[in-house]
């Protein structure tokens, strides 16, 4: 049923439709609204059976799911940037465990400096603890793909992250089709492990594993995420099929392929990418996008068919990987392993700086005319990084940076030297 | 099983020897139908005392349940010794997932059987001194806070035995570990620091709290089966020597574990919803030294360059626990 509601809105109730019965909660901004939303379900008698569970600290949230999924139950939570952060050993475990654990990662940076608002610095972060990362376009998507999820999760005893950009789409209010409970149930099947915590049969779970089997398992882990490649696309057409369009998948084209440039992205960004190569197309550019889906398990041959006969790439990247520039950008390279084209990797949106038109009007256009250098950084402010820079290289004396320029500047009340 | 007649022997300890009882008193460990939770060929040190005290609190849990039983472990020596792939020597459901967050998990457990209607079947969560009192904190506190009905037992061995003896938050003053070696002016672990975790988990206001000794194990299996005729979070603190990180004899651990009591440096006792309920009076009062000599790691307190003050501040502690919960008859 079509309604017009906030993306977090639609995400809760979507994920009640897939029947948790554990929900394990730790609020932090951006994703609150979805867990706030399952708590109105749970106590309104809307979701049930459901334990939802509020605990100490999101390290806590993922331990608990830990424990409720080996025990049996299907599990939910939410987390965001530093509160993924902080689970991060029990990511690991999770996976390691292989429990099929959802959670969604409504995407914010990680400070220093502290800054709530949207990138991808978390999940990315996160890329190799061993869960599955599907990264959703629209709200539309997000709510599909949390159906999606569970089903990719047990079939394949792996935990799956479904990224959201917060704000920009959990804040988001747009018309959206939330699926009925026969919908969902007919879809989703109840979840039956292979083996729980059950007195009636006991099983020890989480042994110490050495040398002489530690990298099998290790590639098992692996051998699940190629497995992903063929089952995220099953799941996806099978779910068009049952509702009616189209969501998740592994890549998704835009104008594409005949394009000379084509631009990578992940997220909610593609809409404005899109908009702005429709703008480029009619004045006769030959340009497209590619919306990386499913960012793990990595996709590496239809990245490499869908690239391989551009002239460039374009690689934005909502994450920066300090030292060397794009993560993204280094998986397109992998698929690309022998096609000589010009690669651009773009870093744009961090801490929630917007990504407008304009600015990815005159990006493309610089790549189109290859005046790109490998790595940039869109509506970079030079001048202040240039002061600071040179600060730096006159007193040598460090500090943290942000509170620097504002020193410089003379904005707070701190004495200058 | 009927009672045989047996002759009376003089054990010096007190206990009275298990064959003595009636069949209903005996431990759990001399029936038939034990469920050995912690069966044989793990890989523990001789004389361990978490071991043991692993074994009783399980067993007297299995019994107390009718085996409906599912343990979540903390990382430490007893997940480690007991699992080394591809055996285990769990024969109940056993999870181990990180080092910090035994509680929680358990507490997931809890959750899922709960949704599930399966209430019957109980939750127990253990770690070490170093799981419980320090990395595992803020989840044993949440456990506590939320009420979740799992009974959580640590093994105070009061150090991080598994990664080769350092100091914990439950190592006691002047006590050697690998990082609180007796060098310098202050020998040993600092006076002032730590956790009293039973108090603090008294102070959460849960249904049941518990100290005990691998010297009493009549009493942990008592203690045991308290806490699982009751609902809601309950803790149990089980002091278990270590005669390895402790520098101890193996065939020690009961005597040591005995001594720590009769000193009063570790009060045995109970408290229900935050009072105190009952507690293990010293039968024969004995000075701290005669606790602490038989270990090592209080070696620089004696002898030529001994510190008979820092013997004497341990024991004003013991003292004081004396003091604080009416320890003597």
């Amino acid at each position: 049923m079509f309604r017009q509601t906030e993306g977090s809105a639609a995400v809760a109730e979507t994920v009640a439709l897939c029947r948790p019965e554990v929900v394990c909660a730790y609020p932090i901004s951006p994703q609150t609204h979805i867990v706030e939303g399952l708590s109105d379900l749970v106590r309104a008698g809307r979701l049930e059976p459901c334990e939802y569970v509020t605990v100490e600290s999101e390290f806590a949230v993922l331990s608990v799911c830990i424990g409720a999924s080996a025990a049996g139950a299907r599990a939910y939570t939410a987390t965001a940037s530093q509160g993924l952060l902080y689970m991060a050993e029990a990511l690991y475990n999770a996976s390691g465990l292989g429990l099929p654990i959802v959670m969604t990662v409504a995407n914010r940076a990680i400070g220093a400096p502290i800054n709530i608002w949207n990138d991808h610095s978390d999940s990315m972060s996160q890329r190799d603890c061993g869960w599955i990362q599907l990264y959703a376009e629209t709200n539309q998507e997000a709510a599909d793909l949390h159906v999606q999820a569970f089903r990719i999760a047990e079939r394949l005893s792996l935990p799956v992250m479904v990224c959201m950009d917060g704000f920009i789409l959990t804040h988001a209010y747009e018309r959206i089709d939330v699926p009925t409970q026969a919908q969902v149930d007919a879809f989703l099947p109840p979840f039956e492990p292979r083996q729980v915590l059950d007195p009636a049969d006991p099983v020890t779970i989480g042994a110490m594993v050495g040398p002489e089997a530690f990298a099998e398992v290790r590639y098992l882990a692996h051998a699940k995420q190629l497995q992903a490649l063929d089952l995220i696309p099953e799941v996806a057409a099978e779910f068009a099929g049952a509702f009616g369009r189209e969501s998740g998948g592994l890549v998704r084209g835009y104008r594409a392929e005949d394009a000379e440039t084509v631009v990578v992205a992940l997220g909610s960004v593609l809409g404005t990418i899109e908009d702005t190569i429709d703008d480029l197309r009619e004045e006769g550019v030959s340009i497209g996008a590619l919306a990386i889906k499913s960012f793990r398990p990595f996709p590496l041959e239809e990245v490499r068919a869908a690239l391989g006969g551009a002239k460039r790439v374009v690689v934005l990247e909502k994450a920066l990987a300090v030292g060397v520039g794009g993560i993204v950008s280094a998986n397109v390279r992998t698929a690309l392993s022998g096609i000589q084209l010009h690669g651009y990797t773009t870093i744009a949106g961090l801490g929630g700086r917007p990504i407008t038109k304009k600015s990815l009007r005159a990006l493309f256009a610089d790549a189109v005319a290859d005046r790109l250098p490998p790595l940039s950084f869109l509506d970079m402010d030079w001048e202040r990084v240039e002061a600071e820079l040179a600060r730096m290289s006159e007193d040598g004396r460090s500090g943290p940076h942000a509170e620097n320029m504002v020193r410089e500047a003379g904005i707070v009340a701190a004495r200058s030297h | 099983m009927a009672g045989q007649k047996v002759k009376l022997y003089q054990a010096g300890t007190f206990v009275v020897g298990n064959r003595l009882l009636e069949p209903g008193e005996r431990t759990v460990q001399a029936r038939m139908d034990r469920s050995n939770s912690l069966t044989s060929g793990h890989r523990a040190c001789q004389g361990c005392g978490e071991a043991l005290g692993a074994r009783y609190v399980l067993d007297a849990a299995m019994r107390a349940t009718d085996g409906k039983l599912i343990a979540a472990n903390a990382t430490g020596c007893l997940e480690v010794f007991s699992t080394p792939f591809p055996e285990s020597s769990w024969q109940l459901p056993w999870v181990h997932s990180l080092f910090g967050n035994a509680p929680a998990v358990a507490s997931g457990v809890a959750a899922a059987l709960r949704v599930k209607g399966r209430e019957d079947v109980r939750v127990i969560g253990q770690g070490g001194d170093g799981g419980t009192v320090d990395i595992g904190f803020g989840c044993l506190s949440g456990m506590f806070e939320r009420g979740d009905d799992v009974f959580f037992v640590c093994y105070d061995n009061e150090a991080y035995m598994n990664t080769g003896v350092q100091r914990s938050g439950a190592t006691p003053p002047a006590a050697r570990t690998a990082n609180t070696k007796p060098i310098g002016e202050h020998p040993g672990n600092a006076f002032g620091q730590g956790k009293d975790m039973p108090r603090i988990a008294i102070a959460h206001g849960i249904p049941y709290v518990a100290t005990a000794t691998v010297a009493d194990l009549h009493d942990l299996e008592r203690k045991v089966e308290r806490a699982m005729e009751l609902h809601g979070p309950r803790y149990l603190h089980l002091f278990v020597p270590c005669p390895l990180g402790w520098g101890a004899q193996a065939r020690d651990t009961i005597k040591i574990a005995r001594l720590v009591r009769e000193t009063g440096l570790f009060p045995v006792f109970e408290a229900e919803h935050g009072e105190v309920t009952s507690v293990a009076k010293i039968r024969r009062r004995v000075p701290v030294e005669e606790y602490l000599r038989p270990q090592r790691r209080y070696a620089h307190l004696f002898g030529e360059h001994g510190h008979p003050e820092i013997v004497a501040r341990l024991q004003a502690m013991a003292d004081e626990n004396i003091r604080r919960y009416g320890l003597l008859r």
